[in-house]
This record gives C-alpha cells, sequence and structure tokens, in this order.
C-alpha cells in the first residue's frame, strides 16, 4: 500500500471577534491508495475544518495555519500557491459536500456544470467533454443521461442530485474523493445507494477516500480505518474492526454505548454527559477529560500522548498507560458489543 | 390489554394539499391508528411519506381534508368555541425537529416557556410565573440562571431542552415529536431521548413519536407505524415490526440501515422495495396478520403473509 497523503501535526485557528478559536489542534493521520478512511466526531470537533484545509479551501481572512503539514504524494499541500491548488482541486482531490441543491449552481443546466470541470483541467473540445459527461452520469446511475444533462439540479430528487455532485467530483479521476456528510440529508434506502455507488466506483478506480461523518452505522458500512475526533484531536484510530469491538478511549466508549441496538432494552441510553468544550478556552490536559467519568488526576494537568494498542490502533488517554488503574469498558458498551454479535450469529435481522 | 384507554384515535384521516390548479398532492391518504394512554407511538417513513402532515395534522397545525381524529373522545377539528380550542391546546403540545427556528430568537428563554403560561393563565402573578419556569428549567436539565438568556447563547442540545421545557409548561397529556433528534449530535441525541423517557415516566406522558432514524425509534416506542406515499403499511409493537418485518417496503426499509458493527455490514444484504409486487386485483385495508400487527394488503396478500409469518414463527 502506498501512502496517497500524510497529515502532520496540523494546527488550526481562527481569528474570532471573541477570540481565537483552537479547531483543529496537531491532527495526524495517513491515507493509503485505495483505502476508505472515516473521520467521526461531534460538530466542532475539527473533522470539517481539517478536510477543508486539505482541499485549500480554508477562508484566507481568519484561518490560520499555525502548523504542520499536509503532504499529497510527498508534496506539501499548505505551501502551493492557489493557482497550484487550482490544478490539484478536481483533478487529484475533490470534494462531495452535505447538501446537494447549495453544492450545485441552480441556474447552469447539469450537463454544463460537470463538462466544466472537464474541459477545465483536461484539454479536451466540448463535444468530448459532453460525451464523459453522459458517461459519468451513466456510471453513477443516473437513468437517461442523454435527456437529464438538459435539465436544472432542481429537476431533481435529492439521491439524484447527491449523485450528480459526485459525478462531478468523478469527473477527472481524482485520487482522493473527500466526502463530507455526503449522505446525513438523504433517506435510509437513498443512503443505502449512494454508499453501494461509493464503494462501488472505488472498488473500479481504486480512489481514495476521506468520509467524513457522524453516523457509526455508516462509519461500520464504508470504512477501512477509522479516526476519532474529540476538541481538535484525533483522540483514537485503528481498523474499523479494532474501533468497534475493542474502543479503548472513553470517548469512543460514549459515542458507542449512545447508539440504541435493535436488541436495546436497558431503561437508559449511554449518554455522554454535558456538551463539547469551548474551543476559544479549550480545557487544560485531556479535552475530555470533564465529560470522562474515568479521568484522573492527570487528566485535568497534562495532555495524553498516542498510546500504542496495537500496529494500526492507537489511542490518546492515560488510561492506557502501564501505571493507570485498569478500567473496564462500561457494561452498556460491552452488552453493545455482545448484543451485535448475536445478531450477527442469527445472520442479521430476520427477514 | 384491552383495557388501555385510547386517548387519541384517528380515523382515515386524509390531507391533500392542493398544488397548482388541477394538482393535487395527496400528503396523507386514509390513515387510522389509536394511540393509548401513557404508550410511545413511533411514526416513521422516508420524506414525503406524510408523517409529519400526520404529525401537524392531528395537532390542528393543518385541517384534516377529510376523516376524524378524536382526542379524548371528542374530535379536534370540528372545536368550535375558544375555550374548547384552548383546553385542547393545552392538553396536546408538539417538540420540533430544528430548535433553532421553533423558539423566537428575540424572547429570553423566560417569555418563551411562559408564553403558554400566559396564554393559559396559569401563573397567578410575575413570581409564580418566574418560578414555574425556573421548575421547568431544572426537569429538563438547565439552569434557573438560562431563563434571562437569549435562545442563540444555547447549543442545539439545549435549545431542544428548551423546546421541550416549552411544550411541559402547561402539563399537556399528549406529545407530539416530530424529528426532536434529528438535528442533533450522536451523544447529545442520546441525552434527550433519555430525557423524554424520564419525563414521560414523571408526568404520564404520551408520545406520537416522529422520525426517520429507526433504531432511535425502536428503542423509544411501544409501538411502530410504517408510513409510505401518505399510507400507514404496517403497524405494530415495535419488537414484532423488527423482528418480523412483513410488508415487503418495511423489509426493505430495515433491511437499509447500517447498524455499527463491521461485521454484520460486511454481510448484510439490502433488499429493493418494488412497488408492482403487490396484488391490484383489490383496493389494500389494514388486516391483523398477528395479533395486533396489521399490514395493508389485498386479501390475496393476505393469505400469503399470514403463511410467510407462521413459517417465520416455527424457526
Amino acid at each position: 500500500m502506498t501512502k496517497l497523503l500524510e497529515v502532520k501535526d496540523l494546527t488550526i485557528s481562527f481569528n474570532t471577534y471573541n477570540g481565537e478559536v483552537q479547531a483543529v489542534r496537531g491532527v495526524s493521520f495517513d491515507l493509503n491508495e485505495g483505502e476508505t478512511l472515516a473521520i467521526v466526531g461531534e460538530s466542532g470537533s475539527g473533522k470539517s475544518v481539517t478536510s477543508t484545509a486539505i482541499m485549500g479551501l480554508l477562508p484566507k481572512s481568519n484561518a490560520i495555519v499555525k502548523s504542520g503539514q499536509i503532504l499529497y504524494q510527498g508534496e506539501d499541500l499548505l505551501k502551493k500557491s492557489p493557482k497550484e491548488m487550482q490544478k490539484i482541486r478536481g483533478q487529484e482531490i475533490s470534494m462531495v459536500f452535505q447538501d446537494p441543491m447549495t453544492s450545485l449552481n441552480p441556474t447552469m443546466k447539469i450537463g454544463k456544470q460537470i463538462a466544466e470541470v472537464i474541459i477545465k483541467h483536461q484539454n479536451v473540445s466540448r463535444n468530448e467533454a459532453y460525451e464523459r459527461t453522459v458517461e459519468l452520469l451513466r456510471e453513477v446511475g443516473i437513468p437517461n443521461p442523454e435527456q437529464r444533462i438538459k435539465e436544472y439540479p432542481h429537476q431533481f430528487s435529492g439521491g439524484m442530485r447527491q449523485r450528480v455532485v459526485i459525478a462531478m467530483a468523478l469527473a477527472c479521476n481524482p485520487k482522493i474523493l473527500i466526502c463530507d456528510e455526503p449522505t446525513t440529508a438523504l433517506d435510509v434506502t437513498i443512503q443505502a445507494q449512494i454508499l453501494e455507488l461509493m464503494k462501488d466506483i472505488q472498488k473500479r478506480t481504486n480512489t481514495a477516500i476521506i468520509f467524513i461523518t457522524h453516523d457509526l452505522g455508516v462509519v461500520a458500512n464504508v470504512a477501512d480505518r477509522v479516526a476519532v475526533m474529540y476538541a481538535g484531536k484525533v483522540v483514537e484510530t485503528g481498523t474499523v474492526d479494532d474501533i468497534f469491538y475493542d474502543p479503548r478511549h472513553p470517548y469512543t466508549w460514549g459515542l458507542l454505548g449512545s447508539m440504541p441496538t435493535p436488541d436495546s432494552k436497558e431503561e437508559q441510553l449511554y449518554a455522554i454527559p454535558g456538551t463539547p468544550p469551548d474551543m476559544l478556552n479549550p480545557p487544560k490536559g485531556d479535552a475530555f477529560a470533564p465529560r470522562n467519568q474515568f479521568a484522573m488526576e492527570i487528566d485535568t494537568v497534562m495532555e495524553p500522548p498516542m498510546f500504542k494498542v496495537s500496529d494500526t490502533h492507537y489511542a490518546a488517554t492515560w488510561l492506557l498507560h502501564p501505571n493507570a488503574p485498569k478500567v473496564e469498558m462500561p457494561e452498556s458498551v460491552k452488552r453493545r458489543i455482545q448484543g451485535i454479535g448475536k445478531l450477527r450469529k442469527k445472520g442479521g435481522i430476520k427477514i | 390489554m384491552s383495557e388501555r384507554e385510547k386517548i387519541l384515535e384517528v380515523k382515515n384521516l386524509k390531507k391533500h394539499f392542493r398544488v397548482g390548479k388541477n394538482k393535487v398532492v395527496k400528503a396523507v391518504d386514509g390513515v387510522s391508528f389509536d394511540i393509548y394512554k401513557g404508550e410511545t407511538f413511533g411514526l416513521v417513513g422516508e420524506s414525503g411519506s406524510g408523517k409529519s402532515t400526520t404529525g401537524r395534522t392531528i395537532i390542528r397545525l393543518y385541517d384534516a381534508t377529510d376523516g376524524e381524529v378524536l382526542f379524548k373522545g371528542v374530535d379536534v377539528h370540528k372545536l368550535k368555541s375558544r375555550e374548547e380550542k384552548l383546553k385542547f391546546n393545552r392538553n396536546m403540545q408538539m417538540i420540533f425537529q430544528d430548535p433553532t427556528s421553533s423558539l423566537n430568537p428575540r424572547m429570553t428563554v423566560l417569555d418563551i416557556i411562559a408564553e403558554g403560561l400566559d396564554v393559559h393563565n396559569l401563573a397567578k402573578d410575575e413570581e409564580e410565573r418566574r418560578a414555574i419556569v425556573e421548575d421547568l428549567l431544572e426537569r429538563v436539565g438547565l439552569n434557573k440562571e438560562h431563563a434571562t438568556r437569549f435562545p442563540h447563547e444555547f447549543s442545539g442540545g439545549q435549545r431542544q431542552r428548551i423546546g421541550i421545557a416549552r411544550a411541559l409548561a402547561v402539563k399537556p397529556e399528549f406529545i407530539i415529536c416530530d424529528e426532536p433528534i434529528s438535528a442533533l449530535d450522536v451523544s447529545i441525541q442520546a441525552q434527550v431521548v433519555n430525557l423524554l423517557k424520564k419525563l414521560q415516566k414523571e408526568n404520564g406522558l404520551t408520545y406520537l413519536f416522529i422520525a426517520h432514524d429507526l433504531s432511535m425509534v425502536k428503542y423509544i416506542s411501544d409501538r411502530i407505524a410504517v408510513m409510505y406515499h401518505g399510507h400507514i403499511v404496517e403497524l405494530a409493537d415495535s419488537d414484532d415490526l423488527y423482528n418480523y418485518p412483513i410488508h415487503p417496503y418495511t423489509r426493505s426499509l430495515l433491511s437499509a440501515i447500517p447498524l455499527p458493527d463491521p461485521e454484520y455490514e460486511r454481510t448484510r444484504r439490502r433488499l429493493i422495495y418494488d412497488p408492482s409486487v403487490h396484488d391490484t386485483s383489490e383496493e389494500p385495508e389494514m388486516r391483523e396478520v398477528r395479533p395486533n400487527h396489521w399490514v395493508r394488503c389485498t386479501s390475496k396478500e393476505f393469505e400469503q403473509y399470514k403463511k410467510e409469518i407462521e413459517n417465520l414463527s416455527e424457526v
């Protein structure tokens, strides 16, 4: 596997009237060719800011990259000029946003919007670009594409619009596709179709995908590896099995525990108490400590480093320090993992 | 079971919208169900299935095109006098999906929550009004100090708590929750669901819980109805609906939910709903396939479903 993208110690702040918001505080991860990395976290955890930085789309006026590197095939994207970034965006790295309606131009026919990308990046004639557009739309499962390229976004349903956006993102065969909550606005059945489509495309083109979401069900479905973010940091990272079957960070426990399973009978869901921290003044030490029932004294003083659990699995919590007391994950989270195991043996939901 | 008191009876409810000259959208097209006192009734379906319209028609935000909504035996669409309407409004409240747009940004939390008290004259004086609001704030997990603040000073989860406090202020018996957690983060969703459950226990509330997130609906509901294109296609106890889905649409909906388990996800097979499998020889209606398990089907399909479910139960 070749490393396609390396994010190293990325730190980003925003200047606001109230002060400096520390949105991303030292994020590092890798992305390999052909794999899907899911970034999970609540709103405000910095997952979208990280992806915006990779795309070079941070607002110039108030965003400051304080430190770090984003290495794409060995070159630092943060050092590229806006002109150079324009070449990379769409051609090498492209993005699918949450709301397909706002990422399409409502006054422009679908065909033109997609062909525009191809004409911009590739040296082709208008006719060739339109032929490729029709082909792309067919690939993403839009019936009758020859007709539909002449239609406007409002004539498409939500799911179809998201397909158009995906077709646009794939127009130049990018090496990396960043998907920022691409299915959050869609119904479950449509979501399932879009996820299947993306996996299918990945198989064919070997595109690496960064998938940003807060839906753990979707993560389990699409991801090869997972990075869990909290308060601007990656707090746990591992393969999808590491994260779902052997979670180590109390925040990951909380996330997994707060989702009911079809079998759960508990009176109460395991909810993480409190609210995410204010990133204007992030708490000293471990940012999760105030919401963490297992927090120790050291959590309020010093930030935990990434502890190695296995070659693929890392977590930033003092609980993994050799001197820390042995803490088991909460019963309800354990039961959840076992409960789903039972479901698995039955071969899924009985249908 | 049979002695449970029906708090709400919806009978053949229809809500059609006229769009343009000769076009009618049948958002809700003949929906019937009962809700018992103290239970949570889940209504699920995709966008456009008519679930929110059903909720809004029940609480009289829309006038019904046809059919009846009996709340404690009285048809809510036939209320005439101001007193009757006020009494109804007091007994039935609603919590909305978007906690930002459902709170007036220019009112303080105190005034937002107390608005119901003012309308129904439930507080004797300013002091009592304040005391009631402060008590409500604490019951939904906020502080007294929050009363003087404005909605924009709160996070999404806290705003939803304000919405819940506002609904509770007039001591309703029945609350319609229209996607109350869809706009919230996962960890906050669990907090709000726990709160709703706690309040239900404390106050003996009845909920109509409208959502598209099936796993949450399953968790909170006693019974669930699945809506598709303005009709209820299946209605059953929530365990039954999950374990023995009968209608092809319910099955496809259930098979589309991703669960937080990678191993399960690798083997999950999605069923695709094909409306043409249905028998079209007659107009389908709700039939009881198993005790308390209703499916919208024709008589031919009814026999077929009954056979299927017998085979399943044996396994």
